[in-house]
């Protein structure tokens, strides 16, 4: 089945955002983690496990009237490291991006740790993730040094 | 400025400084030459959980240098009871002091005030997480005893899984080319990501639940208390705990120069007839947490320590 198959599961947006290459099974916690799953009002599609020559599945989601900025692609780092993102306006990529992971992960995620620091919802300073390695990704927090389990940081979310 | 937050903040040249900064201040400790290096400068003590010694010795410490001390109190009736966070103690305190010190049961809370603060924090430990004036203090005793930090035999027994001392110590251990011991009960092994981490620095570590066996070998033995409340029941705290005791008679054919360190309190890990004997060394360890903090405070607060500490600087 080819790509453009995929893409044609869906009706083509005329202005939005493309994020294609989703590990299979991961749109609904992209979703989440763009906090789309509750409070966007403009029109979200998504296509679950449908066939990839890179990946075997995948997941593609799309967001109509929307541009997603960089740092909220920047959030996917946890799911969907390698999900690439077309910007589409009048029906034409108009912009290629994709996750840049930095040096550490801001305010995306609270840190695991049941005695950290961090768990005292009132302290006001960013929680971070320092990237410790990208291939698979190692996070640790930056305050109480403690390796996060990739599986149950995404339950923290901010 | 930057504080000390876990032994990553210093480098090995900057221990090994530091250390010698101390071996000049050994008088001052002591009470017999007054050297006010710190005149002027205040110290915050912030323990948020109890602490005899190490709180106790950062106020000898800073005073013994001319400098003052301001305590937060008994937590329970300060503004912590009322909500107030950690972000807002620091921001209050770090106008009031030129250091701060403190100890908090969260993990991670130094490295937070740090980032919340402008004045350096020194960690007096938080949660199960670091201790580094502790290793700083347990480094200055293994100097002290052997002259050197490098390539040391080490054993280091009891409770590795919650206690701080170990963790920091261990990694600054590894630093210095050291062979560890760790002897323990299963349930409180050292964490599996410490040991992982040594590993992974090069660290020579073996793991064992024998102390006994290994104490021949030994040059340092570093022990530390096993808490009742970490077993489900007291027997099970009997059977276990009673493995990592030490007893004079146990002491005979161990290195003539080996020495015997615990970070204290201690409740009968260490019997008390070793108290006598020429490898303890724990009080005198307890000792040396002024004389380490002292050449801390002084890093930290970028006065500098002179060369020559003699009488004619003031001798009482």
């Amino acid at each position: 089945m080819s790509q453009e198959h995929n893409m044609r599961r869906v009706t083509a947006i005329r202005n939005g955002t493309v994020i294609d290459h989703i590990p299979s099974g991961q749109a609904m916690r992209v979703l989440e983690m763009l906090n789309m799953n509750k409070t966007t009002s403009v029109p979200v599609s998504m296509v679950m496990n449908v066939p990839s020559k890179k990946m075997g599945t995948k997941d593609i989601i799309k967001v109509e009237d929307r541009e997603l900025t960089q740092d909220e692609l920047n959030r996917l780092a946890l799911v969907a490291p390698e999900a690439h993102v077309a910007i589409i306006r009048a029906y034409s990529v108009a912009e290629k991006m994709t996750i840049q992971i930095g040096e550490e992960v801001t305010n995306v995620v609270r840190c695991t740790f049941s005695n950290c620091i961090t768990t005292n919802q009132r302290e006001p300073l960013a929680h971070r993730l320092r990237v410790m390695g990208r291939e698979p990704l190692v996070l640790r927090c930056h305050y109480c040094g403690r390796p996060q389990d990739l599986e149950k940081l995404i339950s923290n979310l901010l | 400025m930057a504080g000390l937050i876990t032994m990553d903040d210093l480098s090995n040249d900057e221990i090994q400084s530091i250390l010698e900064d101390a071996e000049r201040l050994l008088p001052v400790a002591e009470g017999k030459i007054y050297l006010p290096l710190l005149q002027g400068k205040i110290l915050g003590n912030l323990f948020f959980e109890p602490s005899t010694r190490t709180r106790m010795s950062f106020e000898t410490a800073m005073k013994r240098l001319g400098g003052d001390v301001v305590n937060l109190g008994d937590v329970k009736t300060s503004s912590v009871v009322k909500g107030e966070t950690l972000f807002d103690t620091i921001q209050m305190v770090d106008g009031y002091t030129d250091i701060i010190a403190m100890r908090h049961p969260r993990q991670g809370a130094a490295q937070y005030a740090q980032d919340a603060a402008r004045v350096p924090i020194l960690n007096g430990g938080d949660g199960a997480g670091h201790h580094p004036t502790q290793t700083m203090l347990d480094l200055f005793t293994i100097k002290q005893a052997h002259g050197r930090l490098d390539g040391l035999k080490v054993i280091l027994a009891g409770d590795l899984r919650y206690g701080r001392t170990v963790h920091s110590l261990s990694h600054a251990l590894t630093r210095f080319g050291c062979e560890l011991i760790f002897a323990s009960p299963k349930l409180l092994r050292m964490p599996a990501e410490i040991v992982e981490d040594l590993t992974a620095h090069g660290a020579n570590v073996v793991e064992t639940e024998d102390l006994l066996s290994s104490l021949a070998e030994a040059d340092v033995v570093y022990m530390t208390r096993i808490q009742k409340e970490r077993f489900a029941d007291e027997d099970e705290y009997n059977r276990v705990a009673g493995a990592y005791k030490l007893h004079a008679s146990n002491l005979e054919g161990t290195k003539e120069g080996m020495i015997i360190m615990h970070p204290l309190p201690r409740v009968d890990e260490i019997h008390p007839s070793v108290d006598k004997t020429r490898h303890a060394r724990y009080f005198q360890q307890a000792f040396n947490g002024v004389v380490a903090r002292m050449a801390l405070l002084c890093r930290l607060l970028g006065v500098k320590v002179p060369e020559d500490i003699s009488p004619a600087g003031g001798e009482l």
